[in-house]
């Protein structure tokens, strides 16, 4: 297993005791983005954990804020914050909430949970970096359900415009929202088409291979005059083979005995939290 | 109380064959039997709410009357212009049905809050805001709501809140209180998810002499003012309890009511939350401790304003 497979694993081992123990839902959506999650963090942001405030670096939205508990998972390893705060999670006066609230941890600039906020949000942050000549560069993650909202295509057309090649979106594709298939609620498809043809720099990968990810997360680079889109084709729930693209884990919030068998599928034979 | 809505909304259906519910993809096998039954009268809208209510808008332009449902957050705040033009400022027949109202969703974060829903709905001219108590407090509102042919918000809360009401209420009306408890001494007025505390508090006051009247005031917009009229002319003082900021609920209605008639504002109480955002982490018990929304803090406040 790769270094960064084993990183990814670990981040899934995470949100599966975390739903445990919180009893939260949103399990099958944080653990389809952890690969995406483990290869911006480790490979691709330029940032600085010991001093989230500084404006030099590069930033990340996590805008499909469901999935906030593989964020908190990477947040911690890379030092955000105390590993064992995760242990606080939801709990009354806790700083990792179900949704980040605004400024709950270092780390966190958006408070997400109402889905379709990032990519504005972000398209904002590239303009300001712009502006103020930073060449640091944006990157935000959305789920396929979210591009059902108005305001990602708003923004879509928007980033373009004013050629904010410093600004990368990944969709975490993974063909389900909370009550059905993507495609059957809403045509999305062909998906890298609609962003392409919006004048999207857009990459269609599988979202579960770290090579793919990484060269294609590479393409965006604040020099350049088109944003980047990807297109990551994820399996909800992946890397529990009793998860894998069962929407029920959208809702189901795993027993005991699940949370070990999960854990011994990943590899993580030494239980860490 | 959404149960109670997903089984009241299949009887509906199956009565008023022009009833089509519009969801936003929430609400897992809620509606399970109305999608089985009423295929053709279903659309799953998506993670799109301003598109739902403006679609609505259409479907009532065209002789339907549809019943659109999702988590109140979303449903009012993004779509707010949706819903003040296309349905508002035509007047026409759409329930909006805002589940999780209050603090329902409090675990979930600021984002799924819905702390100053009802301030936003009673600006928009001829919205009707019912407020719910309990789950037959759902049904029949959804019912009068139905009938009414108007715009109106139907805010309830989630699962699993306390009964109120023993069975179906008969004489439910839009704009009309119901009375549950008698008493001289002060009034208690209650809207929505706090209903059963109001209850609670009443019973308690009860127990130590002080004997409150207590209505579920279902109905914001508009106000039941024959019974505000009588409870003003008592000259004692009214306690408004909602799941809702004190600025713009239920409480600033009857204050903006009061004033209008020259009634003795400071007869009014407005037991909601502090007008700010509430940024902590905590589920909805929690959250109601910390914002003074409990029955152990209706009843300090009420027993240091009567005593
Ligand atoms: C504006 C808004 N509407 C509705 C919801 C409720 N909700 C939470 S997750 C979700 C859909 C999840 O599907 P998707 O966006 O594809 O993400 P996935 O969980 O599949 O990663 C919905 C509708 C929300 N959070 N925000």
């Amino acid at each position: 297993m790769s270094e960064l497979q084993q990183i990814a694993n670990e981040l899934r081992g995470i949100a599966i005791e975390l739903s445990f123990k919180g009893r939260t839902p949103h399990l099958g959506s944080s653990l389809s983005c952890a690969d995406i999650i483990a290869a911006l963090y480790w490979e691709i942001l330029d940032i600085n954990p010991q001093n989230p405030e500084e404006p030099q670096q590069d930033r990340f939205i996590l805008s499909k804020g469901h999935a906030v508990t593989t964020l908190y998972a990477a947040l911690a390893k890379k030092g955000y914050f105390p590993v064992e705060e995760l242990s606080t999670y939801v709990e009354a006066d806790s700083r990792l909430p179900e949704h980040p609230i605004p400024g709950c941890i270092p780390g966190i600039d958006l408070a997400t949970g109402s889905l379709g906020h990032g990519l504005s949000v972000a398209v904002g942050m590239a303009l300001a970096n712009r502006i103020q000549k930073l060449d640091n560069r944006v990157f935000t993650l959305l789920s396929d359900g979210e591009c059902n909202e108005g305001s990602i295509w708003e923004a879509a057309m928007f980033a373009p415009t004013h050629k904010l090649g410093n600004l990368c979106a990944i969709v975490d594709f993974n063909k389900w929202q909370a009550t059905g298939r993507s495609q059957e609620v809403m045509s999305l498809e062909p998906l890298e088409k609609k962003f392409e043809s919006f004048g999207w720099n857009t990459y269609r990968i599988d979202g579960h291979s770290f090579d793919e990810l990484l060269s294609a997360l590479r393409k965006c680079e604040s020099s350049q005059e088109t944003p980047t889109a990807i297109i990551a084709d994820t399996v909800k729930g992946k890397g529990v083979s009793f998860m894998e693209d069962d929407n029920n884990w959208h809702y189901r919030i795993p027993t005991k005995e699940e949370v070990e068998l999960a854990k011994r599928e990943l590899g993580l034979i030494t239980l860490n939290s | 109380m959404r149960n109670a809505f997903a089984d009241e909304i299949v009887q509906l259906a199956s009565e008023k064959k022009r009833l089509a519910l519009l969801s936003g993809d929430i609400g897992n096998r809620l509606f399970d039997t109305y999608k089985e039954r009423y295929a053709d009268r279903f659309l799953n809208c998506g993670v799109a709410e301003a598109n739902m209510v403006g679609m609505a808008a259409g479907m009532a332009l065209s002789g339907l009357r549809p019943v659109i449902y999702t988590i109140a957050s979303f449903l009012i705040f993004r779509p707010y212009e949706q819903i003040r033009l296309d349905i508002g400022y035509h007047n026409l027949p759409v329930v909006i049905v805002g589940v999780g109202g209050g603090l329902s969703y409090a675990s979930n974060g600021g984002t799924h809050h819905s702390m100053e829903d009802i301030a936003v709905m009673r600006a928009i001219p001829g919205m009707q805001i019912i407020s719910a108590g309990d789950a037959w407090e759902v049904r029949a509102g959804l019912r009068a709501a139905y009938e009414s042919g108007k715009p109106t918000y139907l805010r309830i809360g989630k699962k699993r809140e306390p009964l109120v009401h023993k069975d179906r209420i008969a004489d439910f009306k839009i704009g009309k209180a119901i009375p549950l408890r008698d008493g001289d001494d002060a009034s208690i007025l209650a809207s929505g998810n706090l209903l059963p505390f109001a209850k609670e508090t009443s019973e308690t006051l009860s127990r130590q002499g002080i004997e409150t009247s207590l209505h579920s005031f279902h109905t914001i917009s508009h106000l039941d003012e024959e019974l505000l009229n009588k409870l003003f002319k008592r000259e004692k003082p009214i306690f408004v309890i909602e799941e809702h900021n004190r600025n713009g609920g239920l409480g600033t209605a009857i204050l903006e009511w009061a004033n209008s008639q020259n009634r003795d504002t400071r007869l009014i109480h407005r037991l909601g939350a502090q007008n700010e955002f509430f940024h902590r982490t905590a589920n909805q018990t929690e959250a109601r401790g910390m914002l003074d929304l409990t029955a152990g803090h209706f009843l300090n406040r009420i027993l240091e304003v009567t005593s």
